[in-house]
């Protein structure tokens, strides 16, 4: 065997346990997730599952049959709803304020520019649970604790800072002239924006949009305590009340993570592109 | 008015304002109730000035630096081995040509999984009795189950293990990119005058890596909070608080135990060090920019 061929193969068996080990975790949860409970309990341990059934998902979603612990079913479909409705919102009014705001940043020069937006960038170091106190009091004076709305607000807040950072880097990228051109051709300066510069930074403004949906969707410390019933607990905070309830029912719980991986899973193979070039746009050219 | 309306402020009012609601006012209230001996359960208390009560029993509070202690050096570890496995995933991904883009897809997996989802799956696979480690070791002889969760050492080990699964992708996507954008004539260069791959790496590669070193660090430092999600969902801090950190001590005290004008001056010193690692890396990566512009 020559050097380049055991090379070769050596690159290849550490490749595959990286797959392994990246992969594994996951698909575990999703396979428990159809398994019987008794198989997930045997010991020892039942390998190649026998048989594999839906069980798990008629019970969260309309109620156990079998009886043995009562089972009232979980209101899985609230919190879907709950993560739907915050994140697509959130994300959504995050990216358009984010956008303009990053575009201000792009275009114009002020006083203490630099300081603004180290400013805006710090809000985003400060940790979910020590911005939860305050606002946790906050909200409930004004009586907007456990609502959409309070949870939107604060999922926006959350996310512009690195929307604006993101457009505000592909904006610069722009050069001004086009659309000075434009403006001397007659259009106004927000036609130009919307024809121009609009077009040519959409996929720093994709990637933009998928970070904020991904952080809202997958955010846990600040909504937990935001959060105080199905009225707005999202899919995470559903997930951590349910394990903290039942721990025996292992396949159960799996069946609810499920409803959370599914879009992380999409998401990894509809945007990776994105992905890549919004992480290191921003870093590199700064 | 006019001037208002084609100036930038009227871009930047909407951000803002909504900073300034969300986070800014918050952040002078919990500053503001740092100063207070204030209790969820007694309203009144919220106007009671006490000075630097909190923070002076912080400083004797023994609990509190043990997290506190733990925490850094959890963080100095996670980091440091995120950023060598990273490292080395880059560069093994580089080195394949056929189903490197399928590769890299794969490696942002992690990426997408919510803290919670990542503690979730970690807690199932440690578990005990029914998890797919101590299956997976009894398959090898191991019969007595190792209480991965229940020991003190052996729980902040499988902890640093989901930390690590669910951030090391982070390093090894932006490294990637880092190694795909090195020019290929000075690595030729190198490789004509007798260096070897060692040298090649050390000489060449390292520094053209570094900003991309520090861009990733300064990304991971904006997150680090995230494993409070982690922690919280396999332990919750025990057993006996022996992988308590910070914010779930912060947690506890101010929800559990009510005394949010104590939890807040805890996660005043939080906020402290969350700034200090991300100013750090920040800092580190603009000198690292600057040396390559000069070179």
């Amino acid at each position: 065997m020559s050097k380049k061929q055991f090379q070769n193969i050596l690159i290849w068996t550490s490749a595959i346990i990286l797959i392994i080990l990246i992969m594994t975790p996951g698909l575990w949860v999703v396979l428990t997730a159809f398994r019987p409970q008794v198989d997930v309990m045997a010991k020892p341990p039942v390998w190649i599952p026998r048989n594999l059934s839906f069980n798990q998902f008629e019970t969260m979603l309309f109620g156990g049959s079998e009886g043995s612990m009562g089972r009232s079913p979980v209101p899985v479909l609230s919190y879907l709803y709950n993560s739907i409705v915050i994140s697509f919102t959130s994300t959504f009014v995050a990216v358009l304020v984010g956008t303009i705001g990053g575009y201000g940043f792009a275009r114009h020069n002020f006083k203490f520019k630099n300081g603004y937006f180290l400013m805006i960038m710090l809000t985003r170091t400060i940790p979910g649970i020590s911005l939860s106190l305050p606002i946790f009091i906050l909200f409930s004076k004004i009586g907007i604790i456990d609502t959409h709305f309070g949870i939107i607000l604060v999922f926006v807040a959350l996310n512009i800072p690195f929307t604006v950072w993101l457009t505000d880097g592909f904006f610069r990228q722009i050069p001004r002239a086009m659309s000075e051109v434009a403006m001397t051709d007659g259009c106004t300066k927000l036609q130009a924006f919307w024809h121009i510069e609009l077009p040519l930074s959409k996929s720093g403004i994709a990637s933009a949009g998928i970070f904020a949906f991904l952080i809202s969707w997958n955010e846990y410390a600040l909504v937990s305590n935001l959060a105080r019933s199905t009225d707005s607990k999202t899919l995470t905070v559903g997930l951590m009340d349910f394990t903290a309830q039942f721990t025996i029912n292992w396949p159960g719980m799996c069946a609810l993570a499920v409803f959370i991986i599914i879009p992380a899973l999409i998401l990894t193979f509809l945007v990776q592109k994105h992905l890549v070039s919004g992480l290191t746009f921003g870093g590199v050219k700064g | 008015m006019r001037k208002f309306l084609s100036g930038p402020w009227v871009l930047l009012l909407p951000t803002l304002i909504i900073l300034t609601c969300v986070v800014l006012l918050p952040l002078l209230l919990s500053l503001w109730t740092s100063f207070t001996p204030f209790k969820l359960t007694k309203p009144d208390t919220l106007y009671r000035f006490v000075g630097f009560r909190n923070y002076e029993r912080l400083i004797g509070d023994i609990d509190f630096w043990v997290a506190f202690g733990r925490t850094v050096l959890f963080l100095a570890i996670a980091l440091n081995l995120e950023l060598v496995f990273g490292l080395g995933i880059a560069l093994l991904i580089n080195k394949i040509t056929y189903g490197q883009r399928t590769l890299r897809t794969l490696m942002m997996f992690p990426m997408m999984f919510s803290p919670i989802l990542v503690g979730f799956q970690w807690k199932y696979i440690f578990n005990d009795n029914i998890g797919l480690l101590n299956n997976f070791l009894r398959e090898f002889g191991v019969i007595q189950p190792i209480p991965w969760l229940v020991d003190g050492v052996l729980a902040n080990i499988s902890i640093m293990a989901a930390e690590i699964w669910s951030s090391t992708s982070v390093f090894a996507i932006l490294l990637l990119a880092g190694l795909l954008g090195i020019p290929k004539d000075p690595l030729e260069a190198a490789r004509v005058d007798g260096c070897n791959s060692w040298q090649v790496f050390k000489n060449i590669t390292l520094p053209f890596l570094m900003p991309f070193v520090f861009i990733a660090m300064t990304i991971r430092s904006l997150d680090v909070a995230r494993a409070y999600d982690i922690v919280q969902m396999m332990t919750g801090g025990g057993p006996a608080k022996r992988t308590e950190l910070l914010w779930t001590l912060i947690s506890r005290t101010g929800y559990v135990d009510a005394k949010m004008g104590m939890a807040n001056a805890m996660s005043y010193i939080s906020i402290f060090l969350s700034i200090a690692f991300t100013f750090f890396f920040f800092y580190k990566l603009m000198q690292s920019r600057q040396q390559l512009s000069y070179e």
